[in-house]
């Protein structure tokens, strides 16, 4: 069962950066465009972010590693990525009226929005490791199975927010939705925790 | 089928494009950019997929002459503002509008914003583009600029909104927030004409924008073409009589571009004939290019 609530955690994790990925150069465009450097900005910060949190997520996971502290990286994450929505014009706004070259505006502009959720995220996937693997012996296997989870995750949140989400709703509600979706996670992981203990 | 008639098939597909020749291929950051000579007719085309779709033509014989239909419309702008003394143009493509603009009104100060330096390049080259004077070339993207503009209090006459990547308008470019911060570049009695097709659903979806930010707007179909001119203003519209005095005063002036204005004037027209339903494009909400089917 813990198992299953894991890969499943990890998995929607995976959904949920990528959907946000996608949805950064949108929030970028009106203020940037939506050219070359644009989302190279987007990619190197989501990358950089995602790099940071393996390696915290993978320090973190040495000290008593439970399934709470697992659930608690989840409910950062959404309490990180739920105020984008209100505050994401003003620093989109600042951003252009103070760097001049498009690039380092979208750069810090990337930086500043998208990096902390999503350093939060990365740290999600060396924890499910720790919490997965009981022996030496079975942890490539086990690696293998999350890597498979959390990367078709990632690929069903891209195509799902590029083809459907933002056909059908607002950037603000999607990135409503994808900070509920991790709150909701957070609960399961503590739920389990608590059925556990 | 006959092997006489597969000759025929294959003479028939075939001999057109040997006819065209490939001037210039190159692949920009944006699209790929091919100039194409078809006896005495030198296009440029963005190739999306693997049909092509000419931008922008010109007559190498009568090279003011503007070949396509949506450009002519575009100059319907004039009806409403007679004698811009600055002009916007968003999108350059061939340079057929902006050469015609700087002719017509050689003292206006002119600014073009064209993403692509590729095409700059292209249009100095093959469609006999040269920027006056007084006009400013500014390679970036529309959005930016706008913004630019915006925070340094400039304002034109007349806007031309012409940006088209090889599917259609980026997507940034089409939302109501853009109209907006495009709004605020016109003076007061400033004209914007905006080029969009009249042909999918987003038809429905750019019409309901355009008029969420300029209330009423007059809309311009021409039954030789698939695009639809929108002409927004925020000062009165001319009344019937002023219209016709313009279109006889402009309408020799214009003849050398292949403009027959006078018949542009009972195609103005103000009355919606789009789903009013469709929901207004926004920067939250532009999924522009899955609705234009």
């Amino acid at each position: 069962m813990k198992t299953l609530v894991i890969y499943a955690m990890a998995g929607l994790s995976g959904f949920v950066v990528m959907a946000f990925e996608m949805l950064g150069g949108r929030i970028l465009a009106p203020w940037f465009g939506s050219d070359i450097y644009v989302w190279g900005s987007i990619i190197t910060i989501f990358m950089t972010a995602l790099a940071i949190g393996y390696l915290l997520g993978g320090r973190w996971s040495l000290q008593t590693p439970s399934m709470a502290r697992y659930a608690s990286l989840f409910a950062v994450a959404a309490l990180l990525l739920a105020p984008m929505t209100w505050y994401a014009d003003s620093m989109l706004e600042w951003t252009f009226n103070t760097i001049e070259d498009i690039r380092y505006a979208s750069l810090l502009a990337a930086t500043v929005l998208f990096a902390p959720a999503t350093i939060l995220l990365g740290m999600i996937s060396p924890y499910s490791v720790r919490l997965l693997v009981e022996t030496t012996h079975r942890s490539g296997a086990v690696a293998g199975v999350l890597y498979f989870v959390s990367t078709l995750g990632s690929a069903l949140g891209t195509l799902f927010t590029s083809f459907y989400f933002v056909l059908w709703f607002e950037i603000n509600q999607i990135v409503s939705a994808l900070a509920i979706t991790l709150v909701l996670l957070a609960l399961l992981g503590y739920t389990t925790h608590r059925l556990r203990n | 089928m006959k092997p006489s008639h597969l000759w025929l098939l294959i003479l028939v597909l075939f001999v057109p494009a040997a006819y065209a020749r490939i001037l210039h291929s190159e692949k920009s950051l944006y699209q790929n950019v091919l100039v194409v000579e078809r006896q005495r007719e030198v296009c440029l085309q963005f190739t999306v997929r693997r049909d092509l779709r000419n931008q922008t033509c010109m007559n190498v014989d009568r090279p003011d002459e503007m070949l396509f239909s949506y450009t002519r419309m575009m100059m319907a702008a004039l009806l409403l503002r007679e004698d811009p003394a600055s002009i916007l143009v968003v999108g350059l493509g061939g340079g057929t509008l902006p050469m015609a603009l700087q002719q017509l009104f050689p003292a206006a100060r002119m600014d073009i914003v064209e993403i692509d330096a590729a095409v700059v390049r292209v249009a100095k080259k093959y469609f006999r583009f040269t920027a006056a004077a007084n006009t400013t070339v500014y390679t970036q993207d529309a959005r930016v600029f706008g913004r630019r503009m915006n925070k340094q209090g400039q304002r034109y006459d007349l806007i031309l909104l012409d940006a088209y990547n090889g599917e259609y308008i980026p997507e940034h470019l089409m939302t109501a927030e853009y109209l907006s911060e495009t709004r605020s570049l016109l003076t007061e009695t400033g004209v914007l004409a905006a080029n969009t097709f009249a042909i999918s659903t987003l038809y429905d979806h750019e019409s309901t924008t355009y008029k969420h930010v300029f209330g009423r707007f007059l809309n311009f179909r021409h039954p030789d073409s698939a695009n639809r001119v929108v002409l927004a203003t925020q000062a009165t519209f001319p009344g019937k009589e002023q219209l016709i005095a313009r279109a006889a005063h402009l309408g020799p002036r214009l003849r050398r571009y292949g403009v027959d204005i006078k018949s542009y004037l009972p195609l103005l027209d103000g009355r919606p004939d789009w789903n009013p339903e469709a929901r207004v494009l926004t920067d939250q909400y532009s999924p522009a290019n899955l609705l234009n089917r």
